[in-house]
Protein backbone atom coordinates (compact mmCIF):
# COMPACT_ATOMS: atom_id res chain seq x y z
CA UNK A 1 0.00 0.00 0.00
CA UNK A 2 1.76 3.28 -1.17
CA UNK A 3 1.35 6.57 0.59
CA UNK A 4 1.16 7.54 4.17
CA UNK A 5 0.87 4.75 7.00
CA UNK A 6 -3.43 4.56 7.78
CA UNK A 7 -2.34 4.30 11.47
CA UNK A 8 -0.66 8.03 11.29
CA UNK A 9 -4.01 9.03 10.47
CA UNK A 10 -6.08 6.68 13.06
CA UNK A 11 -3.61 8.47 15.82
CA UNK A 12 -4.58 12.00 13.60
CA UNK A 13 -8.09 11.24 14.24
CA UNK A 14 -7.79 10.23 17.98
CA UNK A 15 -5.67 13.52 18.89
CA UNK A 16 -7.98 15.42 17.39
CA UNK A 17 -11.32 13.47 18.64
CA UNK A 18 -9.94 14.00 21.62
CA UNK A 19 -9.65 17.65 21.33
CA UNK A 20 -12.88 18.07 20.69
CA UNK A 21 -13.98 15.78 23.86
CA UNK A 22 -12.25 17.97 26.36
CA UNK A 23 -13.50 21.28 24.70
CA UNK A 24 -16.89 20.05 25.07
CA UNK A 25 -16.44 19.26 28.96
CA UNK A 26 -14.57 22.60 29.52
CA UNK A 27 -15.91 25.11 27.48
CA UNK A 28 -19.01 27.03 28.93
CA UNK A 29 -20.04 28.94 25.42
CA UNK A 30 -22.87 27.01 23.71
CA UNK A 31 -21.22 27.95 20.44
CA UNK A 32 -17.61 27.01 20.84
CA UNK A 33 -19.45 23.15 23.00
CA UNK A 34 -21.61 23.27 19.21
CA UNK A 35 -17.66 24.22 17.38
CA UNK A 36 -16.37 21.34 19.13
CA UNK A 37 -18.84 18.56 18.48
CA UNK A 38 -18.33 19.39 14.72
CA UNK A 39 -14.47 18.57 15.17
CA UNK A 40 -14.95 15.04 16.92
CA UNK A 41 -17.03 13.88 14.05
CA UNK A 42 -14.76 15.61 11.45
CA UNK A 43 -12.17 13.66 13.49
CA UNK A 44 -14.50 10.17 13.17
CA UNK A 45 -14.78 11.09 9.31
CA UNK A 46 -10.68 11.16 9.09
CA UNK A 47 -11.12 7.28 10.93
CA UNK A 48 -13.51 6.40 8.30
CA UNK A 49 -11.94 7.29 5.41
CA UNK A 50 -8.50 6.10 6.33
CA UNK A 51 -9.82 2.62 6.65
CA UNK A 52 -12.18 2.98 3.24
CA UNK A 53 -8.06 3.65 2.25
CA UNK A 54 -6.75 0.85 3.75
CA UNK A 55 -9.41 -1.90 3.21
CA UNK A 56 -9.78 -0.87 -0.67
CA UNK A 57 -13.60 -0.09 -0.03
CA UNK A 58 -15.78 2.70 -0.44
CA UNK A 59 -18.60 2.03 2.59
CA UNK A 60 -16.61 4.37 4.86
CA UNK A 61 -16.62 7.05 2.39
CA UNK A 62 -20.62 6.59 1.72
CA UNK A 63 -20.67 6.96 6.24
CA UNK A 64 -18.68 9.93 6.01
CA UNK A 65 -21.08 11.25 3.39
CA UNK A 66 -24.13 11.05 5.63
CA UNK A 67 -22.32 12.13 8.56
CA UNK A 68 -21.62 15.18 6.89
CA UNK A 69 -25.62 15.30 6.25
CA UNK A 70 -26.52 14.87 9.36
CA UNK A 71 -23.95 17.50 11.07
CA UNK A 72 -25.44 20.11 8.56
CA UNK A 73 -28.60 19.59 9.57
CA UNK A 74 -27.38 19.35 13.08
CA UNK A 75 -25.39 23.03 13.15
CA UNK A 76 -28.80 24.23 11.52
CA UNK A 77 -30.84 23.40 13.85
CA UNK A 78 -28.86 23.92 17.09
CA UNK A 79 -28.16 27.39 15.82
CA UNK A 80 -31.67 28.17 15.41
CA UNK A 81 -32.22 27.14 19.05
CA UNK A 82 -29.57 29.42 19.85
CA UNK A 83 -30.50 32.40 19.08
CA UNK A 84 -34.28 31.52 20.14
CA UNK A 85 -32.19 30.94 23.65
CA UNK A 86 -30.11 33.58 23.66
CA UNK A 87 -33.62 36.05 22.93
CA UNK A 88 -35.25 34.09 25.56
CA UNK A 89 -32.44 34.38 28.01
CA UNK A 90 -29.71 36.82 26.99
CA UNK A 91 -27.27 34.15 27.84
CA UNK A 92 -25.10 31.49 26.03
CA UNK A 93 -23.85 29.98 28.81
CA UNK A 94 -24.43 26.35 29.27
CA UNK A 95 -24.61 26.22 32.70
CA UNK A 96 -27.53 28.89 33.29
CA UNK A 97 -30.16 26.63 31.24
CA UNK A 98 -29.41 23.94 32.89
CA UNK A 99 -32.49 23.39 34.15
CA UNK A 100 -35.70 21.80 31.67
CA UNK A 101 -38.25 24.20 33.23
CA UNK A 102 -38.51 26.85 30.72
CA UNK B 1 0.38 11.60 -7.97
CA UNK B 2 2.97 13.21 -5.29
CA UNK B 3 5.93 11.08 -4.58
CA UNK B 4 5.91 9.56 -0.98
CA UNK B 5 8.49 11.24 0.62
CA UNK B 6 6.69 14.36 -0.13
CA UNK B 7 3.12 13.02 0.98
CA UNK B 8 4.55 12.01 4.45
CA UNK B 9 6.42 15.48 4.63
CA UNK B 10 2.66 17.25 3.80
CA UNK B 11 1.00 14.61 5.97
CA UNK B 12 3.61 16.31 8.98
CA UNK B 13 3.20 19.84 7.84
CA UNK B 14 -0.78 19.33 7.94
CA UNK B 15 -1.24 17.32 10.74
CA UNK B 16 0.88 19.91 12.92
CA UNK B 17 -1.85 22.66 11.67
CA UNK B 18 -4.97 20.78 12.01
CA UNK B 19 -3.86 19.99 15.60
CA UNK B 20 -3.15 23.64 16.64
CA UNK B 21 -6.17 24.98 15.01
CA UNK B 22 -8.16 22.33 16.45
CA UNK B 23 -6.55 23.81 20.22
CA UNK B 24 -7.09 26.81 18.49
CA UNK B 25 -10.94 26.54 19.06
CA UNK B 26 -10.97 25.50 22.07
CA UNK B 27 -8.29 27.61 23.83
CA UNK B 28 -9.73 30.85 22.19
CA UNK B 29 -11.75 33.22 24.07
CA UNK B 30 -13.39 35.11 21.24
CA UNK B 31 -15.90 32.83 19.36
CA UNK B 32 -14.90 34.81 16.23
CA UNK B 33 -11.84 33.63 16.02
CA UNK B 34 -12.12 30.08 17.27
CA UNK B 35 -14.95 29.83 14.14
CA UNK B 36 -12.09 30.92 11.96
CA UNK B 37 -9.75 28.19 13.90
CA UNK B 38 -12.17 25.80 12.69
CA UNK B 39 -12.08 26.94 9.27
CA UNK B 40 -8.37 26.28 9.32
CA UNK B 41 -8.94 22.81 10.74
CA UNK B 42 -11.92 21.67 8.33
CA UNK B 43 -9.42 23.13 5.08
CA UNK B 44 -6.46 20.93 6.90
CA UNK B 45 -9.05 17.95 6.68
CA UNK B 46 -9.85 18.14 3.10
CA UNK B 47 -6.30 18.09 2.49
CA UNK B 48 -5.74 14.92 4.12
CA UNK B 49 -8.71 13.53 2.48
CA UNK B 50 -6.89 14.10 -0.79
CA UNK B 51 -4.06 12.58 0.62
CA UNK B 52 -6.15 9.09 0.76
CA UNK B 53 -7.57 9.35 -2.43
CA UNK B 54 -11.04 10.92 -1.35
CA UNK B 55 -11.28 13.48 -3.57
CA UNK B 56 -15.28 13.79 -3.74
CA UNK B 57 -15.31 13.68 0.12
CA UNK B 58 -12.33 16.48 0.03
CA UNK B 59 -14.65 18.27 -2.05
CA UNK B 60 -17.77 18.05 0.35
CA UNK B 61 -15.86 19.16 2.83
CA UNK B 62 -15.06 22.36 1.61
CA UNK B 63 -18.32 23.27 0.21
CA UNK B 64 -20.10 22.31 3.61
CA UNK B 65 -18.24 22.55 6.29
CA UNK B 66 -16.06 24.90 5.01
CA UNK B 67 -18.63 26.85 3.15
CA UNK B 68 -22.00 26.72 5.02
CA UNK B 69 -21.53 25.50 8.86
CA UNK B 70 -18.16 27.92 9.40
CA UNK B 71 -20.59 30.64 7.60
CA UNK B 72 -23.66 29.63 9.71
CA UNK B 73 -21.56 29.67 13.01
CA UNK B 74 -19.98 33.03 12.26
CA UNK B 75 -23.40 34.47 11.31
CA UNK B 76 -24.78 33.56 14.39
CA UNK B 77 -21.88 34.94 16.34
CA UNK B 78 -22.51 38.32 14.89
CA UNK B 79 -26.16 38.30 15.47
CA UNK B 80 -25.82 37.26 18.84
CA UNK B 81 -22.54 39.35 20.02
CA UNK B 82 -23.39 38.88 23.60
CA UNK B 83 -21.62 34.95 23.41
CA UNK B 84 -18.27 37.51 24.07
CA UNK B 85 -19.44 38.08 27.57
CA UNK B 86 -19.02 34.60 29.09
CA UNK B 87 -15.95 34.96 31.22
CA UNK B 88 -13.34 32.03 31.11
CA UNK B 89 -12.60 31.29 34.49
CA UNK B 90 -8.90 30.86 35.80
CA UNK B 91 -7.19 27.52 35.15
CA UNK B 92 -6.94 24.78 37.34
CA UNK B 93 -10.39 24.46 38.16
CA UNK B 94 -11.90 21.49 39.23
CA UNK B 95 -14.01 20.99 35.65
CA UNK B 96 -10.54 21.55 33.90
CA UNK B 97 -8.86 19.01 35.84
CA UNK B 98 -11.85 16.36 35.27
CA UNK B 99 -11.85 17.13 31.86
CA UNK B 100 -7.73 17.03 31.62
CA UNK B 101 -8.01 13.42 33.25
CA UNK B 102 -10.65 12.25 30.73
CA UNK B 103 -9.14 13.57 27.91
CA UNK B 104 -5.50 11.69 28.62
CA UNK B 105 -7.58 8.39 29.17
CA UNK B 106 -9.64 8.47 26.18
CA UNK B 107 -6.56 9.31 24.19
CA UNK B 108 -4.11 6.70 25.44
CA UNK B 109 -7.48 4.37 25.46
CA UNK B 110 -7.87 5.01 21.72
CA UNK B 111 -4.19 5.49 20.94
CA UNK B 112 -3.35 1.74 22.54
CA UNK B 113 -5.77 0.29 20.71
CA UNK B 114 -4.25 1.82 17.56
CA UNK B 115 -0.78 1.08 18.19
CA UNK B 116 -1.55 -2.75 18.88
CA UNK B 117 -4.38 -3.97 16.71
CA UNK B 118 -4.02 -4.90 12.98
CA UNK B 119 -6.77 -3.73 11.01
CA UNK B 120 -9.12 -6.49 10.39
CA UNK B 121 -12.09 -6.23 8.43
CA UNK B 122 -14.08 -6.97 5.08
CA UNK B 123 -12.04 -6.00 2.49
CA UNK B 124 -13.47 -4.40 -1.02
CA UNK B 125 -13.14 -4.28 -4.57
CA UNK B 126 -12.08 -0.70 -4.92
CA UNK B 127 -8.77 -0.94 -5.91
CA UNK B 128 -6.67 2.07 -6.55
CA UNK B 129 -6.04 1.04 -9.90
CA UNK B 130 -10.12 0.69 -10.06
CA UNK B 131 -10.65 4.15 -9.08
CA UNK B 132 -7.96 5.11 -11.79
CA UNK B 133 -10.22 3.70 -13.90
CA UNK B 134 -13.76 4.98 -13.42
CA UNK B 135 -13.04 8.03 -11.20
CA UNK B 136 -13.98 8.41 -7.54
CA UNK B 137 -16.93 10.12 -7.84
CA UNK B 138 -18.13 7.78 -10.83
CA UNK B 139 -17.56 4.58 -8.11
CA UNK B 140 -19.34 6.55 -5.09
CA UNK B 141 -22.17 7.33 -7.09
CA UNK B 142 -22.60 4.09 -8.40
CA UNK B 143 -22.84 2.69 -4.45
CA UNK B 144 -24.72 5.51 -3.29
CA UNK B 145 -27.52 5.40 -5.65
CA UNK B 146 -28.02 1.11 -5.91
CA UNK B 147 -26.57 -0.31 -2.58
CA UNK B 148 -27.52 2.93 -0.56
CA UNK B 149 -31.17 4.37 -1.96
CA UNK B 150 -32.94 4.14 1.39
CA UNK B 151 -30.53 5.39 3.00
CA UNK B 152 -30.62 8.68 0.67
CA UNK B 153 -33.98 8.71 0.99
CA UNK B 154 -34.00 8.88 4.08
CA UNK B 155 -31.59 12.10 4.58
CA UNK B 156 -33.59 13.88 2.16
CA UNK B 157 -36.25 13.16 4.59
CA UNK B 158 -34.37 14.30 7.82
CA UNK B 159 -32.76 16.99 5.47
CA UNK B 160 -36.38 18.59 5.25
CA UNK B 161 -37.67 17.82 8.87
CA UNK B 162 -34.22 19.71 9.71
CA UNK B 163 -35.35 22.50 7.41
CA UNK B 164 -38.59 22.79 8.61
CA UNK B 165 -37.95 22.51 12.49
CA UNK B 166 -35.19 25.80 12.21
CA UNK B 167 -37.62 27.70 10.01
CA UNK B 168 -40.43 27.15 13.10
CA UNK B 169 -37.46 28.34 15.36
CA UNK B 170 -36.61 31.28 13.29
CA UNK B 171 -40.88 32.38 12.37
CA UNK B 172 -40.55 32.43 16.51
CA UNK B 173 -38.09 34.67 16.82
CA UNK B 174 -39.39 37.25 13.84
CA UNK B 175 -42.80 37.11 15.64
CA UNK B 176 -41.33 38.75 18.47
CA UNK B 177 -42.74 38.18 22.18
CA UNK B 178 -44.63 41.05 24.15
CA UNK B 179 -42.35 40.77 26.20
CA UNK B 180 -39.13 38.35 26.18
CA UNK B 181 -38.65 37.99 30.11
CA UNK B 182 -38.05 34.91 31.44
CA UNK B 183 -40.75 32.83 32.58
CA UNK B 184 -43.19 35.22 31.17
CA UNK B 185 -47.02 32.95 30.29
CA UNK B 186 -47.97 31.60 27.31
CA UNK B 187 -49.94 34.16 24.63
CA UNK B 188 -53.00 33.60 23.40
CA UNK B 189 -53.42 33.59 19.91
CA UNK B 190 -54.90 37.29 20.18
CA UNK B 191 -51.79 37.92 22.05
CA UNK B 192 -49.69 36.57 19.46
CA UNK B 193 -51.74 38.43 16.30
CA UNK B 194 -51.71 41.74 18.51
CA UNK B 195 -48.00 41.37 18.75
CA UNK B 196 -47.37 40.18 15.53
CA UNK B 197 -47.55 43.57 13.65
CA UNK B 198 -45.55 45.61 16.87
CA UNK B 199 -43.11 42.26 16.61
CA UNK B 200 -42.34 43.03 12.78
CA UNK B 201 -41.28 46.45 12.40
CA UNK B 202 -38.11 46.82 14.18
CA UNK B 203 -37.03 43.23 12.96
CA UNK B 204 -37.38 45.00 9.27
CA UNK B 205 -35.15 47.54 10.27
CA UNK B 206 -32.35 45.48 11.73
CA UNK B 207 -32.45 43.02 8.91
CA UNK B 208 -32.79 45.68 5.79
Amino acid sequence: MPGVPTAWFLLLGAILFTIGAVGVLVRRNVLIVLMCVELMLNAVNLTFVALSRELSSLTGQIFVFFVIVVAAVEVAVGLAILVELNRLRQTADVDEVSELKG
Amino acid sequence: MIPESLQSLLFWVVATVAVLSAGGVVLNRNAIYSALSLLVNFTMLAVLYLLLNAQFIAMVQVIVYAGAVVVLFVFVEMLLGATGRIQVTGWLTPRLIVAAVAGFLLLSTVGSVVYESAIGGMRGNVTPEVLARAGVVQVLGITLYTDYLLAVQLAGVLMLVGLVGALQLGQQWQRGRPSSLPGSPARSPSAAAESTGRGNTPMRENGG
